[in-house]
């Protein structure tokens, strides 16, 4: 059995299908890139498997349980995490504390020691381990993404869901945050990564999906969906348009 | 260990007082514990989560009012009791139907809501029971009300210490900073702010209702006077509404501040109030406490 099973999810604004009919299913343990053009609706489906939206209509089966339009907190506890294209930080907690959050609330539940112990775990695996203490609202902008991420994995997510998690990064950090999503993936978590940086897709990535317009128009493994014509007509335009 | 025998000891040795005081200097004990809880109950709710609440007049006029309808029917113990519960009731039915409101909308909310209880009230005692006003005559001493509203104070901050360490305490934090962000980490919202906002409107409740004897005669006007709210919400700023000790650290000289100007310049006091909710804002957003913490730090960084 899958772990996710997005069937025909679909959300509407208004008149706008920004999520139109997607349906795909990932097996426990993979990683896919998600790709499009700006405005295809990428973020939007991840919004709606984390519960932030509520889909118009489909289902979304984790792990065997329909979570479409479940609340965000439940869908967390489930074993579903996030990081957000515009970063979210708890600016007055500490970064221990930050990471802790998840990992007292969410898909596991510690307290105590325990919690301590994933909240530090997940802030040396990202890089700040040395700053537990320091408040989350003195970081600079890279290290905001950081503490995103580790308190993403503080929670112990069956899925995690990566909304270019990657972007703004220079080409060392680009390399180093690489290796941390390849060594992520490697211990077993599930990944759906939005991600424009096409070096990074091509690393991480065994499998891509791409929307335009609301529609998935292509899902399979990187290298031919990224020689689709229907693909590069959705990124460059039409050969008649040229 | 060490913090909890100090609070311990300050607590027997203000619970001696009445010993050696006079009944004037008593009487001012009583108004300055009674706003010690209510800037501690309202910070517990509003500290960490940042709901500027404006209601706590509406509760704590129900407790008082509660004490005027049933002290001549039932015991004492039993009509505290009572207001506990309605103070408990009334939160959770305000709460379920509020707390999806955010930032003014709430503080808008909850300021009406202090005016649509008064109205209620008044509209059910002259058109139901057609008198307007009640008298609370109790057997109760004024040292009784004063150890009494102690012991409210010790639970207000006693309860906020305990909620600061607990898992609560953590999600009440997180829901102040940001709610997307606590709601992804698995904190369920609605019962989190639910929980939180009924324990501190029951406590205001039942300082209302503690207070309520020391009036003799109480009717709407009175008891729901939105400048208990106002006030409550100044003591809190002033100290550090989302520390400890702060609501206390506050409210104590601003009461007395305040018992001065109504006693000296009783006309002219409510401009004062108004110049120091501007002043609170603007010089000391975060406390006094936390004021303190800043000058500490930069004499701390400028010695050698």
């Amino acid at each position: 059995m899958s772990l996710l099973h997005v069937d025909k999810a679909a959300r509407n604004f208004g008149g706008l299908k920004a999520v139109d009919q997607v349906s795909f299913e990932m097996e426990s343990g993979t990683i896919m890139g998600l790709l499009g053009p700006n405005g295809s609706g990428k973020t939007t489906l991840l919004n709606l498997i984390s519960g932030f939206l509520a889909p118009s209509s489909g289902r979304i089966v984790f792990n065997g349980q329909n979570l479409a339009g479940a609340r965000v907190d439940k869908i967390a506890r489930a074993g579903i995490a996030r990081t957000f294209q515009l970063v979210r930080i708890l600016p007055s907690l500490t970064l221990l504390e930050n990471v802790m959050l998840p990992a007292v609330f969410g898909h596991r539940a510690h307290w105590g020691k325990e919690a301590d112990r994933v909240a530090r775990e997940a802030l040396e695996k990202t890089g700040l381990g040395d700053r537990a203490g320091a408040h989350a609202g003195d970081l600079n902008y890279i290290d905001q993404k950081r503490l995103e991420l580790a308190r993403a994995l503080a929670a112990e997510p069956e899925l995690l869901l990566l909304d270019e998690w990657l972007a703004g990064l220079n080409p060392t950090e680009l390399q180093e945050g690489i290796r941390l999503i390849s060594s992520l993936s490697g211990s077993g978590i599930t990944i759906i990564m939005v991600e424009h940086i096409m070096e990074a897709v091509r690393a991480l990535c065994p499998r891509c999906a791409v929307m335009n317009a609301g529609k998935l128009i292509a899902d399979g493994e990187t290298s031919q969906v990224l020689s689709d014509p229907s693909v590069i007509a959705a990124y460059l335009g039409d050969a008649e348009d040229a | 260990m060490i913090r909890l025998a100090i609070a311990l000891a300050a607590l027997a040795a203000l619970a001696v007082v009445p010993m050696f005081v006079s009944e004037y200097e008593l009487g001012l004990m009583i108004g300055m514990a009674s706003y010690v809880a209510l800037a501690s109950a309202w910070a517990l709710f509003s500290g960490h989560t940042r709901y500027i609440s404006l209601a706590t007049v509406a509760f704590y006029g129900t407790g008082a009012y509660t004490v005027a309808v049933l002290n001549e029917t039932l015991p004492y113990p039993v009509v505290i009791l009572c207001a506990g519960l309605i103070g408990a009731a009334m939160a959770l039915l305000v709460g379920l139907s509020t707390l999806r409101l955010s930032g003014i909308y709430f503080v808008i909310f909850t300021f009406g809501l202090a005016e649509l209880v008064r109205q209620l009230i008044t509209w059910y005692e002259v058109t139901v029971t057609g008198t307007l006003g009640r008298y609370i005559f109790l057997d109760l001493t004024a040292r009784d009300i004063y150890w009494q509203m102690l012991a409210l104070v010790a639970i207000a901050i006693g309860l906020t210490a305990w909620i600061n360490r607990s898992r609560l305490g953590l999600a009440l934090r997180a829901i102040g900073d940001d709610e997307v962000v606590a709601a992804h980490s698995g904190i369920h919202l609605a019962r989190t702010k639910l929980f939180a906002f009924t324990i501190s409107a029951t406590l205001i409740t039942l300082v209302g209702a503690v207070a309520s004897p020391r009036w003799v005669y109480v009717e709407p006007l009175i008891v729901f006077n939105p400048t208990v709210s106002f006030l409550t919400v100044i003591m809190a700023l002033l100290g550090g509404a989302n520390r400890l000790w702060g609501p206390l650290v506050g409210a104590i000289p601003l009461f007395l501040l305040f018992e001065w100007l109504s006693v000296n310049f009783p006309d002219t006091y409510p401009i004062f109030l108004g110049l120091m909710f501007i002043a609170v804002v603007f010089v000391l957003p975060n406390g006094l406490l936390a004021g303190f913490d800043d000058l500490r730090a930069r004499f701390g960084r400028t010695r050698p």
